[in-house]
């Protein structure tokens, strides 16, 4: 079931999502640029997932600090944080709040990817197995060598297709996270319930696995993806594309030329080409960014500090 | 006997002492009674032992001595005296029984005669008296019967001659209890100028001076054999006692003292009625003192004088109100003063030692005397407190007064004169327990007592008593971890009862090691609510002082860690094992038996079934026997964690050189579009490529 919605994902953003409506190139903006500029950029994510991955970093920032400052207990900071969010109590409803916004991400993900599947016509094994699905292929496997071969300056740097092995291998960490965090997290939060068919000591298992998947979620997020994604020099100092959904052509050239070409070649391109956002847009999604990201090296340095230098 | 002692003494004086009886002419012995005495040597008579003739073959010799203890000790025996003693018509083995079967002359020194084997009830007696009992441990200055009997010319009793003889036992007593004597400077005596008031006194006048040999003498009110203190229940001279004792002579007395003692009442409620001692004070026993003018108003005479001062500077002023206001309203001076001589100008320069309140209050006197303070007082340590610093002197309140100096909200302040810090008995002081007051004052008894008012609060003399304080390493202190639970259950009804039956009490559990008592949980003197957050929190750590390892695994789950937070709606030690309670989890009784746990965890969840109580409260991922899964789990969890990290940060870190690079590229290739698209002007085709300078 996972693969197929990889799958979903992936052929969605070809779908007639973007806004229908083809505005005359000037846009109510101040741009002084002449009208002949053609400003359009490639629409990469479309709405619903850039809102997805919105609720994601809210709900997944809140996790990770009401959280682990239930498992970093023994610092003081978690003890001042737990006080500042209004009590291990509260922290708690707020925690079983924000899990509940990350299930509903998922549903809505889930949901969003059957639709479209539906919108498109297509079939499972058709997106499974697709040019960009989002299940990891053989192609990924030749990819990552020849990554390896141009870290060490042994080849060129590899043709990357609409999904990089690292964003497959991201986007599969999120998809397991979710299942085992969220399945032992319910069972902790209605302990009773998995009591009645699992044994009691389940629950203590069940605390190791989600506090410890939890500290490699966070650990992994605020450390690996925001590099691979967010912080690569050549990006620094952010990637705003998951967030404003567009991406500069120029960049999908250099970054994903397979996809490239073969819109090109498909004569789909112009299809999936719009106008920048607002600059006052871009602005605001910089601004949230920015504060997520704060929040995620904080906690990283938090981890570091528990886990090296406070740890029992 | 007379006859055979004269001929054994004579034979001994022609023979000389060195020579065995057997060679005296003695004409009444045969030949063959020699003969066969010589045969069967020594042993043959030995069973007989020898005579008192064989005896003083030697003891009659007044230069016989012997060194004892350096000192040089006659051995003479007066055979004139000892036959004519109430023992004359014994032999000398009868008493001295070691020397049966003995050859002569015999090695040294004898055992001591034991008195007791013919004198059974007066032997026995004595070892149940004060002299028994010192004698008993060994007190050198204790008394033996040859102490007040004499040895060898022991006399009855009637006889005039006798030492203990009515005329003569205030003088044999009197060796002792003399003024300056080893015992009487060396003893805790309470009485002072013992034989001269005696002798002073009516019964010491009718003995001594009008030679009435039915007069008093010191063992008619002390017994001969049964010395007790006055403060022993079965004294002839206990407050209870002395009624008795006195009515042996004075009897029908309470015929003429109706008015105060209403007859019958005397004897049988003798502790709610004043003594006979109260008003006619042992040895002066004269008439009573008031009668004889030594009223109140005598004293006044002078102590009314606001100048009046001792030799020291210290005024002398008695205020006469605070008398009359105190709890001693009833009270002569002189009873308490009772040093004074009414036949003396000014009476009170007969006073030598100060009050001595242990005449009235025996056995709060008894207790001081075992307690620190005493211990210090008697020690002559001027630190020791004595009645008056705690009681005041004149102005003696009730403890029930709430002017009083001892009463409840009171104490605390009374006792820290010398305890709070920095003062003499906290200087003093080695322990453990320090800034005792500010910390008793923020305790639950200090603010119950002192902010809340409630005077049946533990104050410092409801766990340290008020007249017994001992240090907590004395067995017999209130404080002694062995008696804590028993002081702390005199006011916590019920709970003591829990605590013995529990695993902490030594009731249950069979240990070398210390076990806790209430202070080692609750702490001594800054004992908090237990409904309170501190005490709360502060539990795990307090358990953990002995359950080190259980408490360290109990941080592992999420009760512990939300305690740790700072959070006390979760269980805690007491919350799942009880409090007082505390027994081992496999005993049917306990809060986590089989048939209790369910219960237990339904005081927070109240949903809770058998199965979910099955989850580990004390659960550690590092012990792979006792927990394989979750020890199992938590390495998986590591490996996969320390996996990925690692495979992810190599990854990270080797890209990370190649990206700069390619940052490099493109921000030379930006710089170079930049100038062709200055060089020639813009084309729609390149435009695009300038939205990457965004970057």
């Amino acid at each position: 079931m996972p693969n197929s919605n990889h799958e979903f994902a992936a052929t969605a953003d070809y779908e007639p999502q973007p806004v229908a409506v083809q505005e005359p190139p000037p846009v109510a903006g101040t741009a002084s640029a002449p009208a002949t500029v053609d400003r359009r950029e490639f629409v990469r994510f479309p709405r619903l997932y850039r809102a997805l991955h919105a609720c994601m970093i809210v709900s997944f920032l809140t996790l990770a600090v009401t959280g682990l400052s239930l498992k970093f207990s023994y610092t003081g900071w978690a003890a001042r944080l737990s006080r500042l969010m209004g009590g291990f109590e509260t922290e708690g409803y707020i925690h079983r709040f924000a899990a509940v916004i990350m299930f509903g991400t998922f549903t809505a993900h889930i949901v969003g990817l059957i639709r479209q599947k539906q919108r498109s016509q297509t079939t499972w094994s058709a997106l499974l197995f697709g040019p960009n699905t989002l299940v990891p292929t053989k192609r990924d496997a030749q990819e990552f060598v020849g990554t390896m071969k141009w870290f060490v300056g042994l080849g060129p740097r590899p043709e990357y297709g609409r999904w990089s092995y690292w964003e497959k291998f991201d986007y599969f960490a999120v998809f397991w996270g979710i299942v085992v965090i969220g399945s032992t997290g319910l069972t902790l939060w209605f302990p009773v319930f998995f009591t009645r068919f699992l044994p009691g000591s389940f629950i203590n298992v069940a605390t190791i696995i989600h506090s410890d998947e939890a500290l490699l979620a966070t650990g992994f997020i605020f450390t690996v993806h925001f590099f691979n994604t967010h912080l690569r020099p050549e990006k620094f100092p952010m990637d705003t594309t998951i967030f404003t959904g567009h991406m500069p052509l120029a960049e999908l050239k250099r970054d994903k030329p397979r996809e490239y070409d073969a819109l090109v070649a498909s004569g789909q391109l112009e299809e999936h080409l719009e106008e920048p956002q607002p600059e006052i847009v871009v602005k605001a999604i910089r601004f949230f960014a920015w504060i997520a990201l704060t929040i995620g090296f904080s906690v990283v340095v938090w981890i570091i500090y528990a886990m090296l230098f406070a740890y029992r | 006997m007379a006859l055979r002692s004269y001929i054994s003494l004579h034979a001994m004086e022609t023979s000389g002492r060195s020579c065995p009886p057997w060679h005296g002419k003695v004409g009444s012995f045969s030949a063959l009674l020699l003969l066969v005495s010589a045969l069967l040597l020594p042993r043959c008579w030995a069973a007989q032992g020898p005579t008192s003739d064989d005896c003083l073959a030697c003891h009659s010799d007044k230069s016989l001595t012997t060194k004892r203890a350096g000192r040089t000790v006659s051995l003479f025996v007066d055979q004139k005296k000892f036959t004519g003693s109430i023992h004359g018509s014994l032999q000398c083995t009868s008493c001295h029984a070691d020397l049966e079967g003995k050859e002569l002359p015999h090695s040294t020194p004898l055992a001591k005669v034991n008195c007791g084997s013919c004198h059974g009830d007066e032997a026995q007696q004595l070892a149940k008296s004060l002299h028994g009992k010192a004698a008993a441990h060994g007190d050198a200055l204790a008394p033996r019967c040859v102490n007040c009997h004499g040895n060898h010319d022991i006399l009855p009793v009637k006889d005039p001659r006798s030492s203990v003889a009515a005329m003569k036992v205030p003088f044999v007593c009197g060796q002792c209890h003399r003024e300056g004597t080893p015992v009487q400077t060396g003893r805790h005596i309470e009485q002072h100028d013992i034989l001269e008031n005696y002798s002073e006194s009516i019964h010491g006048e009718g003995l001594l001076k009008k030679g009435l040999i039915v007069a008093a003498n010191c063992a008619s009110c002390h017994t001969a054999h049964s010395i007790l203190p006055h403060t022993d229940p079965n004294s002839s001279i206990n407050r209870r006692n002395i009624a008795a004792t006195c009515t042996k002579c004075h009897a029908n007395i309470e015929q003429v003292h109706r008015k105060t003692i209403r007859g019958e009442l005397w004897e049988k409620q003798a502790n709610t009625l004043p003594a006979c001692v109260d008003c006619h004070q042992p040895h002066k026993v004269r008439n009573v003192f008031y009668s004889q003018g030594m009223a109140d108003a005598d004293c006044m005479r002078c102590h009314a004088n606001a100048n009046l001062k001792s030799a020291s500077g210290r005024s002398m002023l008695v205020h006469v109100d605070q008398v009359a206001d105190s709890r001693h309203a009833k009270v002569a001076c002189s009873q308490c003063h009772s040093q004074v001589n009414a036949s003396r100008v000014r009476p009170c320069e007969t006073i030598t030692h100060p009050v001595d309140c242990t005449a009235c209050h025996e056995e709060v006197g008894q207790q001081y005397q075992r307690s620190t303070h005493g211990q210090m007082h008697a020690k002559g340590d001027p630190n020791a407190p004595f009645c008056k610093d705690c009681h005041g002197s004149h102005h003696v309140l009730g403890k029930h007064n709430p002017e009083s100096l001892t009463f409840a909200t009171n104490v605390p302040d009374l006792c820290a004169k010398c305890h709070r810090e920095g003062q003499k008995a906290a200087l003093l002081y080695t322990g453990t327990e320090h800034q005792i007051t500010s910390r008793y004052t923020e305790s639950i008894h200090g603010k119950g007592l002192l902010k809340s008012g409630l005077t049946v609060t533990a104050t410092c003399t409801s766990c340290h008593t008020a007249h017994r304080e001992l240090p907590a390493s004395d067995p017999e202190s209130t404080v002694n971890p062995k008696n804590v639970p028993a002081t702390c259950g005199a006011c916590h009804h019920g709970i003591e009862d829990q605590f013995v039956q529990s695993i902490h009490s030594s009731t249950l559990t069979k240990t070398d090691k210390p076990l806790p008592v209430c202070n080692d949980c609750h702490s001594a003197h800054s004992i908090r609510r237990t409904d309170e957050d501190g005490f709360k929190l502060d539990i795990m750590n307090t358990c953990g002082r002995c359950h080190g390892e259980i408490a360290k695994t109990y941080f592992d789950t999420y009760h512990g860690k939300v305690s740790k937070l700072g959070y006390t709606k979760t269980a805690k030690c007491y919350d799942c094992h009880g409090a007082h309670d505390i027994l081992k989890v496999a005993d049917p009784n306990s809060h986590l038996s089989r048939a209790n746990v369910v219960a237990t965890c339904r005081k927070c969840h109240s949903d809770a079934t058998r199965r979910f109580a099955g989850y580990l409260t004390h659960a550690t991922h590092h012990d792979p026997k006792k927990f394989p899964f979750l020890y199992y789990t938590f390495w998986g969890m590591t490996i996969l964690l320390v996996g990925t990290f690692t495979v992810s940060g190599v990854h990270t870190i080797l890209w990370f050189p190649r990206a700069l690079q390619m940052r490099r590229e493109l921000r030379a290739a930006e710089a170079r579009e930049a100038e062709e698209a200055s060089s020639k002007p813009a084309t729609g085709s390149d435009a695009k490529d300038g939205n990457d300078a965004q970057q």
